[in-house]
């Protein structure tokens, strides 16, 4: 498909601007001026939805596709969350800024506290922060938040690591690091979970915080996580709770009942909203009480008379994480969300979630290797080893299943699996599908018998074949140069 | 001219106070092609096993340890325009960097190229 | 069952499925989680159908003003929004996709992006963007984070004219680094030039600047970026989009990385987000951008095709090593920006820009015509002024509340000294019976 510069013809417009009611302003002077004006497309605006349309039918979407990807919660995305959303776009952030600006900004600030309280419910936590733009913001505020308690009790040098088990998402230790801290990576153990024995011999008195995601990434909830807090806590090191997974417990355990002291919660995959083909997330923190004097501000509270007002002048703060409240739009949908499903609903999605994860567990075991073969949580981790005996590897698998209309699970994730291919049904898809799914999944396991090398050839009904990444990262063409 | 190994799969070629350094072809053809090479700074005083600099592939990013101490005489500029030359010729043309090897002692510490093969197999 | 609206099995599919499974309840499944563990409160109200939630978010939508006229800014703007940007990007095959990890059933995020990061370097002269980062806060932290890895040095240099927001992020972004930061208080709404040269030898990582300023004053930095490279530092700029229709890009005044918040192109006021932040910069620090970035290759069969690219620098493979933390962008609203820019096209940008300008100057030229109104700055400015007023700003913005005019930002609250300042912003939504309703009520307010 042509670029939308490739479409250009010079002089030819798309939207017509307001005409100007005022005078012509008197013109700055030329050493402020660009030489030229910037290489914008220049097409009609039938062209240019024409582009745009064409080029959504390129994607595969949760509205188009299964998409049973590992570690994401690709779940349907509820069409009135849109409709919700779009009712707060004329509300400008500076107004509740502003010298008496909050009692034009109730609506607003109010539904901002209202979700974190539904959120701390959810949980177990005391107060949640609304700032973060994303998982991986608020895993840096939550580790920020961490730091300043420590410095706060004078213990800011000697509090050096941050324990992370090897089967973490990636952000963990990067958000760790940008608060400063060095890492300490604990192996799994063949039960599935980070190893106690050598957890116990990571911990000391320099440990900061333990970063864990439970259920983990292989999908299997840590039997160990009360001892696990216990033991932290007991050199004053905080857990700290990585939302990814929520959507497996909700209303079955809450993270702050087992000890964890600070949480992030993606919003874009438990609470359903879309992910907008890679972002915008919303990334909330929730903590206890201990550390609510060093919060991002502004702060929204609730005074006695149940009117939102901004605390903007706390001196324990770690400070903004952001511009503005967070990403405002999305936090609308994931309160519309949680408030029309209620708390039955919110139950009713961790199970389901589970349910359909120990599903297609037990009807593709036979099929695939699964090294961690114990009851799931809402997704299950097999490794493609036994189809690599004939040469073929999760991305062939992963390939396969475009040309069959699925999006591919995540594979090589996490990296402690050989091959593996992560699954994540949600809650959301039909048993018609599933099996659909599973009927597929076995086909490939067949094909990579039979035929590896028609595993090696796919996608061939995609508008494009595999691409050269080797020649993308070597050339760096990262912009239209023509 | 004598070639040692780390169990982090470079090489070091030496003669005399010169020690010459890149990764092997093992470690090459396991990080599959080769798109980035960092280069140390020329002057640069590097420790034994301490970080020297680093290599990319598509989906993975390790760093070069250097075998020896000593300080960074010369490096191979070409590599950053031709990543793909460690894939063709990791042991040879693909060399990385030139030391002053600081204390020819360390040389304890790495394996031969018979002790290094034997290592492979083992894992 | 079915409480949820979006749990579609019927009893007797959950029967099959648990019979499958080898259990005899839901429940059982969650026996990996000790019993002792359990929740024992989940205190969320009973659910609603979507029609009611709708008629609760219209009510809570409704609990907030409506009507104001905006002649605030403060780095979200109040412009305007071509219809074709919400159609073509509430296309659900675009906000229900995910991130193009899988490039062959995701080539329509993956083009969008590389024409975006096409458009963001046209827009600011430079070689390089990535595809998007979280908002213009973060922009300016990261940027920041990215001059002290390409330099190796520790210390940035922040103008105060900068946003306090965006200030405040990066400080709290570079708290625990061990980064020495050294603020330039301004000087009249623009950079104290001799307090900035006083401070600056080659210990300097960078220098952070905003053109046009939180001031709004335009400000020509090609003589600061010589000084800034002369000791070996970077400059890094934080601009305005719409700005660059006719402001001189980053690239031709010499700034090294450009940032900035893409909210003014297409994505709504939303109460402060969701926006884009955007990062270029020049093609010898790509691999030290951070976030994702999409690059141009060949499919087997010589088929131009896109895939996010250079993913070595990132979390998912560097882990603790990587350039920076940040794993999303924010995909759907940089695509808003790409329609919005496309839409607009390359004479409309700089119509645009011209028509903000106009609209401000106009306003401008009426409120210096109010006695004892005179302007802080002697700079020329873009869409934003800030007016000395005779009396408190934050006293006048507050009264101006009540009659439905978000007036403008009083400094006070952000620099000592100025409390008396109002910082007005004018976009090209601003019609001249709206300008001329402000300036009659300002007037009648300082008069009072």
């Amino acid at each position: 498909m042509q670029l939308i510069y490739e479409q250009s013809t010079p002089g030819r417009r798309g939207v017509k601007l307001p005409a100007s009611d005022v005078p012509t302003a008197s013109a700055l002077p030329g050493t402020l001026l660009r030489a030229e004006k910037a290489g914008l497309a220049e097409v009609s605006e039938l062209d240019l939805v024409r582009h745009f349309t064409n080029l959504s039918r390129r994607n595969f979407s949760v509205d188009t596709n299964f998409y049973p990807l590992g570690s994401c919660t690709m779940k349907y995305n509820a069409k009135v969350l849109e409709n919700s959303a779009a009712l707060f776009a004329p509300f400008h952030p500076m107004t509740a800024l502003l010298p008496g600006g909050v009692e034009f900004c109730q609506g607003t600030l109010g539904m901002l506290y209202d979700l974190g309280q539904l959120l701390a419910d959810i949980t177990g936590m005391d107060e949640v922060t609304t700032q973060p733009l994303a998982g991986a913001h608020g895993e840096m505020t939550g580790i920020m938040l961490i730091a300043a308690y420590h410095a706060a009790k004078g213990n800011k040098a000697k509090k050096k690591y941050v324990v992370v088990p090897d089967s973490s998402h990636g952000t963990n230790p990067a958000s760790a690091a940008i608060a400063g801290y060095e890492i300490i990576t604990v192996p799994t153990a063949p039960y599935g979970d980070m190893d106690l024995d050598l957890f116990k011999k990571a911990m000391s008195d320099e440990v900061a915080a333990v970063m864990m995601t439970c259920p983990n990434t292989l999908g299997l909830f840590n039997p160990h996580i009360k001892e696990i807090s216990d033991i932290a806590h007991r050199f004053d090191a905080l857990m700290y709770y990585d939302g990814a997974n929520l959507n497996a417990i909700m209303g079955k355990v809450k993270p702050g009942d087992v000890g964890f002291d600070v949480i992030h919660v993606n919003l874009h995959k438990t609470f359903g909203t879309p992910h907008g083909g890679g972002g915008p997330g919303s990334g909330p923190v929730g903590v206890k009480k201990a550390l609510i004097p060093f919060l991002p501000q502004p702060r929204i509270v609730m005074d006695g008379g149940g009117k939102l007002l901004l605390e903007t002048a706390n001196p324990g703060t770690i400070g903004r994480t952001a511009n503005f409240f967070g990403n405002f739009g999305v936090m609308a949908k994931a309160y519309a969300y949680i408030i029309m499903l209620g708390r039955e609903g919110l139950i009713e999605v961790s199970e389901q979630a589970v349910l359909n994860a120990n599903y297609i567990k037990e009807k593709l075991k036979g099929y695939y290797d699964l090294p961690y073969d114990m009851t799931c949580m809402h997704e299950v981790v097999f490794s493609a080893s036994k189809q690599l005996e004939h040469g073929v590897h999760a991305i062939d698998i992963a390939k396969f299943l475009i040309d069959r209309g699925y999006h591919p699970p995540t594979v090589y994730f996490p990296m402690i699996v050989k091959e593996a291919i992560m699954i994540e049904p949600t809650e959301t898809e039909s048993k018609a599908t599933m099996d659909a799914f599973i009927e597929v999944m076995i086909e490939a396991a067949r094909t990579a018998e039979s035929n590896p090398q028609a595993l090696h050839d796919a996608p061939l009904t995609m508008p494009i074949s595999r691409l050269d990444e080797t020649k993308a990262a070597r050339e760096q063409n990262v912009c239209c140069a023509w | 001219m004598s070639m040692y190994f780390t169990k982090e799969h470079e090489w070091v070629k030496v003669a005399g106070n010169v020690g010459t350094i890149g990764i092997s072809d093992h470690a090459a053809h396991e990080l599959g092609d080769i798109t980035f090479v960092e280069l140390p700074k020329i002057g640069a005083t590097v420790t034994q096993f301490g970080v020297l600099g680093s290599i990319e592939s598509v989906k993975a990013a390790s760093d070069i340890f250097s075998p020896l101490s000593g300080k960074v005489t010369k490096v191979n500029d070409a590599l950053e325009t031709a990543p793909e030359v460690v894939n063709e010729s990791a042991e040879d043309a693909a060399w990385m960097a030139q030391i002053e090897i600081a204390d020819t002692a360390e040389l304890k510490n790495l394996m031969t190229q018979d002790q290094y093969n034997d290592y492979l197999k083992t894992l | 069952m079915n409480d949820s609206h979006y749990c579609p099995h019927t009893p007797e599919e959950i029967a099959e499925m648990l019979s499958v499974i080898g259990v005899a309840s839901v429940e059982e499944l969650f026996a990996p989680i000790p019993a002792a563990l359990r929740a024992k409160t989940f205190n969320i109200p009973p659910g609603m159908s979507e029609f009611e939630t709708f008629s609760r978010m219209q009510e809570i939508a409704g609990e907030n003003s409506q009507g104001m006229t905006h002649f605030i800014g403060g780095g979200f703007y109040d412009h305007i929004i071509p219809s074709v940007v919400d159609h073509l990007a509430n296309r659900s095959e675009f906000y229900t996709a995910y991130t193009p990890y899988q490039p062959e059933c995701s080539q329509g995020t993956l083009q969008a992006l590389f024409e975006y990061q096409t458009a963001i370097c046209r827009l600011t002269g430079l070689d390089v963007s990535n595809a998007s980062l979280y908002d213009g806060g973060t922009a300016c932290a990261e940027a920041a984070m990215m001059a002290l890895r390409v330099t190796g040095r520790n210390k940035i240099i922040l103008d105060g004219c900068v946003s306090p927001f965006s200030r405040e992020v990066l400080k709290t972004y570079l708290f625990n680094l061990d980064v020495d930061i050294v603020e330039i208080a301004p000087l009249d709404g623009l950079l104290n030039r001799s307090a900035l040269a006083a401070v600056l030898d080659d210990s300097v990582a960078a220098v952070l600047v905003q053109n046009p300023n939180f001031f709004g004053s335009i400000e020509d930095f090609s003589a600061l970026s010589e000084q800034v490279h002369g000791v070996g530092a970077l400059l890094i700029g934080s601009v305005y989009p719409i700005s660059l229709g006719i402001l001189k890009s980053p690239g031709e005044i010499g700034i090294d990385i450009a940032v900035g918040d893409g909210q003014s192109l297409g994505n709504p006021l939303s109460f402060g987000g969701p926006s884009f932040g955007f990062i270029a910069a020049t093609k010898k620090y790509i691999r030290n951008m951070p976030g994702r970035i999409v690059g141009e290759t060949v499919d087997r069969n010589g088929k131009r095709g896109f895939v996010l690219t250079l993913q070595a620098r990132e979390q998912h493979i560097k882990r603790h090593k990587a350039t920076s933390n940040i794993c999303s962008n924010q995909g759907l609203c940089a695509l808003r920006g790409l329609i919005f820019l496309s839409s607009i096209g390359k004479e409309g940008l700089t119509d645009l820009a011209r028509l903000n300008r106009d609209k401000a100057e106009y306003a401008k030229s009426l409120c210096v015509g109010i006695p004892g109104v005179s302007l802080l700055q002697s700079s020329v400015t873009f869409n934003e002024f800030t007016l000395v007023l005779p009396k408190h700003a934050a006293d006048v913005v507050a009264g101006q509340l009540e009659k439905g005019i978000a007036a403008g930002v009083p400094l006070g609250q952000y620099y000592d000294g100025l409390e008396n300042c109002l910082v007005v912003t004018v976009t090209e939504k601003r019609t001249k019976k709206e300008i001329e309703l402000f300036v009659k009520e300002l007037e009648v307010a300082l008069c009072n």
